[in-house]
């Protein structure tokens, strides 16, 4: 399970299994998106699979899901999200409505993200096999961003920004699980991150190093993953970062740290330091809707220094600093 | 902030608050001496470690982590019992997060799960019950640990399942008891410490008066203390307040929480569901008498040792492995040769590595003792 958590076991079965057989200038960068040209434009695809459990949750569904993290990975490669295929593999005796229910919500979705889904292929499996419904999307985008957007991109100097509270989605479907009985009012963030981005995107030009959005893993797993690309250290400060009261203690009762719990409609940013007022700015003015993240609660929450060991250091509340390591084994398993 | 609105996680993480005790701290130690304080309990280790309080301490005040994670003094061999069930026996066996990845002799029940043994975590000893309630057709084990903070829990399960008549349902025990190594260690030679920082959940259920005669013993100030940074820092400050008035009392700085007495309740559950173990072993103690909890007599259908006739492996820890130095606190973890190379959370040797209240962890976790190290 350890394999699938996004952390550093996920790391290395990409890095030493996947990369060596599959490997390419495309594949290789391991970016949320792989950028290429046919007859000079720029494009961008991605893919994801989602295996979510349960379907449904506070704040989304597999279904919606599907859409936005797609949507999303696009968006943070600095590529307007165009056309997206899905495929089903839907377990025997899924009912119909359940079915048609997610259809429905990624049809809402899908167009809350300006996006046509263009391509659609059903399997069904026999029962047992597939926890109700896993959906797969990909996602192909225009790209915007010139240059592109590149974590070798950063500087010492640089600033980090996310665009909202963290940890919500993890929570949410956590907590749907029902195995824990713990009443909160936590909804999951999935929704679009591409009108943060795009806001960013035009704002900021070349100050404008890289996005990702925190999904497995959390925000400490890709801040390690910009420090590790950037060969730089980056100082995150644990009180700056977003978090809703009622996630917080969701998290505190049950000794997760919101730093690595998943976020599906977040984006974190790396920008100049001149630029980094500009892009709070940005981003506090993008006004969130149904699908559509917004901006009001961005913040500043760390800095890239000129320490060469690509290691995260968090200054904890307290005034005391700990190392923000890459996740061990699987925390919550099936959270996207 | 209103009357009575009282945040519990923020308020006792105050920044101003701990720049206080700060002060406090600095102005009454004394130069001419240590001040080196055990913390009995994994929880205050873990917290130490995670708001890096010993960064801001004065030169001469030293944590020493002692052996309260129940499951880093868990040994081998009894997570080899626990696995065997699930493997051999065909029983789900129900654990805590945290037991899940301790190694065993053949890797951790995570590594026995992916080769199909039927092994779920849970979060209470009521799922685990639930579970066999709800699945008449499994054999569920609950694999019981930790000190006498959660064997109340532990106790009230069997008594719903001895209630509802659930008949597959079992318990394989390993509950221990704090003040037996908390003797053990003051007694051994090697450990030199000034004062003790008690623990914080097991004294809600035991009280402060079990500490008394530790204190008479062996003279040294005990100060029971929770589990946020202003808890610690105030709890140190009340040791060293005693240390240099020469007194050596037990203090409670957890009282929002803990009472002086015993509580009542857990003692008759106690007395009702377990009996104490002549011996148990404990991982770097060695056999400590009268330190574990096993289920008594009148509940024996409840106890899978006995419903599944475990044998009771006894099985060496790897030489390199120091896990009991550091739980008795003679060495810090980078000490340890192996500490963050052949031993780190990703494959641990020792379960001080393993539980996320093992001195290890919480040092390697929070980045002590590595190159680069903040």
């Amino acid at each position: 399970m350890a394999h699938g958590a996004g952390g550093g076991a996920s790391r290395r079965l990409i890095e030493e299994i996947c990369l060596p057989r599959l490997g390419n200038d495309l594949l290789s960068p391991l970016a949320d998106a792989a950028l290429f040209t046919i007859d000079g434009i720029g494009l961008a695809i991605t893919t994801d699979a989602f295996v979510v459990r349960p379907l449904r949750f506070p704040g989304g569904s597999i279904g919606a899901l599907a859409v936005h993290g797609t949507v999303n990975d696009l968006a943070v490669s600095g590529a307007c999200p165009v056309v997206l295929s899905a495929a089903f593999v839907v377990e025997d005796g899924l009912p119909i409505a359940t079915l048609a229910d997610e259809l429905d919500a990624m049809a809402a979705a899908a167009r809350t993200s300006r996006v046509r889904i263009g391509a659609c292929d059903t399997k069904v499996v026999e029962r047992g096999a597939a926890d109700g419904l896993y959906v797969i999307t990909t996602g192909v985008g225009r790209q915007v961003a010139v240059p592109a957007l590149d974590a070798t991109r950063i500087r010492p100097g640089d600033n980090i920004v996310i665009s909202g509270s963290v940890a919500d989605h993890g929570i949410a479907v956590l907590l749907a699980r029902e195995e824990l009985h713990i009443n909160a009012a936590v909804r999951s963030d999935s929704a679009s991150v591409w009108p943060l981005a795009q806001a960013l995107l035009a704002s900021l030009g070349t100050d404008l190093r890289c996005m990702r959005d925190p999904t497995r893993g959390g925000v400490a797993t890709t801040l390690n993953e910009f420090a590790l690309s950037a060969g730089l250290r980056i100082e995150v400060s644990e009180a700056a970062v977003p978090v809703h009261d009622s996630t917080r203690g969701a998290c505190e009762l049950l000794g997760l740290d919101p730093l690595y719990v998943a976020n599906e409609g977040c984006l974190v940013a790396v920008v100049a330091p001149g630029s980094t007022a500009a892009a709070l700015d940005v981003l506090r003015s993008v006004a969130g809707g149904p699908g559509r993240a917004g901006g009001s609660e961005a913040a500043l929450i760390g800095e890239v220094t000129s320490g060469a060991d690509g290691r995260v250091i968090g200054l904890t509340t307290f005034g005391g600093r700990r190392i923000i390591d890459l996740l061990e084994g699987d925390p919550l398993p099936r959270i996207c | 902030m209103g009357m009575g609105e009282l945040r519990h996680v923020d308020e006792y993480r105050r920044q101003s608050g701990a720049a206080q005790l700060r002060l406090r701290l600095a102005d009454i130690c004394d130069p001419a001496r240590t001040y080196r304080v055990m913390e009995i309990c994994g929880g205050h280790t873990h917290t130490i470690y995670r708001h890096g309080l010993s960064d801001h301490l004065p030169d001469n005040v030293r944590f020493v982590h002692g052996p309260g994670c129940p499951v880093c003094v868990l040994p081998k061999g009894r997570i080899d019992d626990a696995m065997a069930l699930a493997l051999d026996e065909d029983v789900t066996l129900c654990a805590y997060g945290d037991v899940l990845r301790v190694p065993g002799s053949e890797g951790s029940m995570l590594d026995a799960r992916a080769r199909g043994a039927d092994i779920r975590m849970v979060y209470s000893p009521l799922d685990a019950l639930r579970l066999a309630r709800e699945h008449p057709e499994l054999e569920v084990v609950f694999l019981a640990i930790g000190f006498e903070t959660t064997a109340p829990a532990t106790a009230a399960t069997v008594l719903d399942a001895e209630r509802d008549a659930i008949s597959n349902f079992s318990v394989i025990c390993n509950h221990v008891l704090v003040v037996p190594p908390m003797q053990a260690l003051l007694n051994s030679p090697d450990v030199a410490i000034d004062g003790l920082i008690g623990p914080g959940h097991v004294s809600a259920i035991i009280g402060c008066t079990p500490y008394l005669p530790l204190v008479e013993q062996f003279g040294l100030p005990l100060v029971v203390a929770g589990f946020e940074p202003l808890d610690l820092l105030a709890a140190l400050v009340m040791v060293v307040e005693q240390l240099n008035d020469a007194r050596h009392e037990v203090e409670n700085q957890y009282s929002r929480v803990v009472p002086w007495e015993p509580n009542p309740v857990a003692r008759a559950l106690f007395d009702d569901v377990f009996a104490i173990r002549e011996t148990f072993e404990w991982r770097g103690l060695g056999p400590i008498p009268r330190s574990g909890f096993r289920i008594s007599d009148r509940l024996a259908d409840f106890d899978a040792e006995r419903r599944y006739g475990v044998v009771g492996r006894v099985v060496p820890d790897p030489r390199a492995c120091r896990c009991g130095d550091v739980l008795r606190g003679a060495i810090e973890p980078t000490d340890c040769r192996i500490f963050g190379t052949a031993c780190t959370p990703e494959h641990p040797v020792g379960s001080c590595m393993v539980s996320s209240e093992g001195a290890c962890a919480a040092y390697f976790q929070f980045g002590r003792g590595l190159a680069g190290q903040p």
